[in-house]
């Protein structure tokens, strides 16, 4: 009898056979490589496989690599740029694109602002170069503009969706309450709808400079000769043989994407 | 684009504040709108003229209407006897990319199905720390994350050295620069974006239905493709096609874990504006990537509304 109730016990209707073991194995695949990647980095050895003992050599080594620092440099000029501009625009497609019902037009609006999404980086990045190249014939300019405004676009829509998630849950009522005590409209959206949308715009705004900060495909197309990004140049140096200044690079990007997300994920559970 | 049908039962008052309405819609967007048609939608339609255009000697294209690189996409002359024959060295990259994506879709559910439901099936506490896990790859750099993927798997890497040094095996096992590295590669960077939505599809599906199935003496099997699946279906489908999508069109995985040999069509298409400099050929390979993509995308858009269900 008590070994029967035991077994009903056991029988759980959520449990399905050997899922536990592959989501678990997932995790360690997810993980495990990046671990060694970044264990490597302290590697006082040239190998990137065989470890020689702990050392910050490759960190200096990138610190005081010219070409790294500029391809460093170039990576958070664009990316502050284009996140910047992107949330902004991104901010205001969102406030248009929350009405009470649907027009007409409206799909428009939603397809071209997500379709960096849907078309291919390597499409978007051929475009692009194809453009560009026009352009520059026309101008003669060849600066980092073009970069700037080629990462602002394809960071757009995920500047958009949690601005625009944020909008979607808030209470619009608040201000029509505000118009009713004859707040002006821009006196009701800065002092009610700005303060209520500032995490969806922080979210967004982080999100676009995560995105523009590891993009690799369209920055590779796009650039001009001597525009090296932080991902482009690390791309670069695959035809060599490859050491671990690499890896040490790759772990300071990681961690400052790790630890952005780790704030937007925090603050939007705490919303939530 | 199907035309929307407004209310017609509005009085004029309402009408003209819902014209205002869309004109305020229209007015806020117009700046991301003109930066999106100036470095997004716009040059998509100049890759479609240009893929009509010839070829310049060094690159870039001669203002004159020719069909040359759409002919070239399918179809090779033979520089001998000029007999005509499909194009192999395109078809065969342009089939590849389809296998490899289709392995991957196939792949990265067989792992992430499991991978969400256990996620979905733990206490609310965890389940948050479990989907930071998920999450974190996803935002991270996806050639940081291909990186990774060579370091382990390179004849030089730490999984070949680990062997030898175990005296498993004399000699490194050539895993870099083969369908199988790109493969693993691709499964390893597009993971995430399966979980992702069948984790959502599952944290809304109700147990209650999985206990009346097995009330109804059916068993785990039948529970499970009977019940759980149906109703997961949108998840399936919307992680599916965040996989497959991408895939397609990979270019960094192929090219750092594939090689000059194992192209994918990503790789063929940066070759034209590369050393290949055939812009035309360039263009109309990414008109067909992208034909492709809109297909697929179709075929979801479609099956999502005959569900009647949301993204997932």
């Amino acid at each position: 009898m008590a070994k029967a109730s035991a077994r009903a016990k056991r029988f759980s209707i959520k449990e399905q056979p050997g899922f536990t073991a592959i989501a678990l194995t997932c995790f360690a695949a997810l993980y495990a490589p990046i671990i060694v990647l970044v264990i490597y980095s302290f590697n006082s050895g040239n190998s990137v496989a065989v470890w020689g003992g702990f050392s910050w050599r490759w960190y200096v080594a990138a610190w005081n690599n010219a070409l790294v620092q500029e391809a460093a440099t170039r990576s958070l000029v664009v990316a502050t740029c284009a996140s910047l501009g992107a949330t902004a625009l991104a901010t205001l497609a969102a406030l248009g694109t929350t009405p009470v019902r649907p027009y007409r037009g409206q799909t428009l609006i939603y397809a071209m602002i997500n379709q960096p999404l849907m078309v291919p980086e390597i499409v978007t990045g051929v475009a692009l170069l194809i453009f560009f190249a026009i352009i520059k014939v026309a101008t003669g300019y060849s600066g980092l503009l073009y970069l700037i405004v080629a990462h602002m676009a394809f960071c757009i829509p995920f500047a958009y969706l949690p601005i625009r998630a944020r909008l979607e849950g808030m209470d619009l009522a608040l201000e029509t309450a505000a118009a009713d005590l004859y707040a002006t409209p821009w006196l009701a959206f800065r002092r009610i709808t700005l303060p209520l949308l500032w995490p969806g715009i922080m979210a967004g705004g982080v999100l676009a400079f995560v995105i523009s900060l590891a993009d690799v495909v369209i920055t590779e197309l796009v650039k001009s000769a001597g525009q090296e990004t932080l991902p482009t140049y690390m791309l670069g140096q695959l035809r060599r043989v490859i050491t671990p200044e690499i890896n040490a690079i790759s772990t300071v990007l990681l961690g400052i994407s790790v630890a952005i997300v780790a704030v937007v994920f925090a603050f939007s559970r705490k919303e939530s | 684009m199907p035309p929307r049908s407004l209310d017609t039962d509005v009085t004029d008052r309402d009408s003209s504040l819902e014209q205002q309405a869309v004109r305020r819609s229209w007015f806020l967007s117009a700046p991301a709108l003109i930066v999106l048609v100036f470095a997004a939608s716009g040059p998509l339609l100049i890759v479609l003229i240009y893929s009509f255009l010839k070829a310049g000697p060094y690159g870039g294209v001669v203002w004159e209407l020719s069909g040359d690189a759409w002919f070239k996409v399918f179809f090779q002359r033979d520089i001998f006897d000029e007999t005509l024959s499909l194009a192999d060295a395109h078809l065969s990259i342009v089939w590849r990319s389809i296998q490899l994506s289709f392995l991957t879709t196939v792949l990265a559910l067989a792992l992430g199905f499991p991978t969400a439901y256990f996620i979905a099936t733990r206490p609310q506490r965890s389940r948050n720390l479990w989907m930071f896990l998920i999450t974190i790859p996803f935002w991270t750099n996806l050639l940081i994350r291909t990186f990774a993927i060579m370091e382990v798997i390179r004849n030089e890497g730490i999984v070949n050295t680990l062997l030898m040094t175990l005296g498993i095996i004399d000699e490194p096992i050539q895993m870099m620069f083969t369908n199988f590295a790109i493969l693993v590669g691709m499964v390893y960077v597009y993971l995430p974006l399966m979980v992702l939505p069948i984790y959502a599809s599952l944290e809304k599906l109700d147990f209650r239905l999985v206990e009346a199935g097995y009330d109804l003496y059916a068993t785990r099997f039948k529970v499970f493709t009977r019940v759980i699946i149906p109703l997961v279906k949108p998840g399936i489908v919307a992680g599916s096609i965040l996989v497959f999508i991408p895939a397609l069109g990979a270019y960094v995985t192929p090219r750092v874990l594939g090689g000059g040999k194992n192209m994918m069509l990503g790789n063929l298409i940066e070759l034209q504006f590369g050393q290949g400099r055939n812009w035309p050929l360039g263009a109309a390979l990414s008109m067909t990537l992208l034909a492709i993509v809109m297909i697929a995308l179709i075929f979801y858009v479609r099956g999502a509304q005959r569900e009647g269900a949301g993204h997932g």
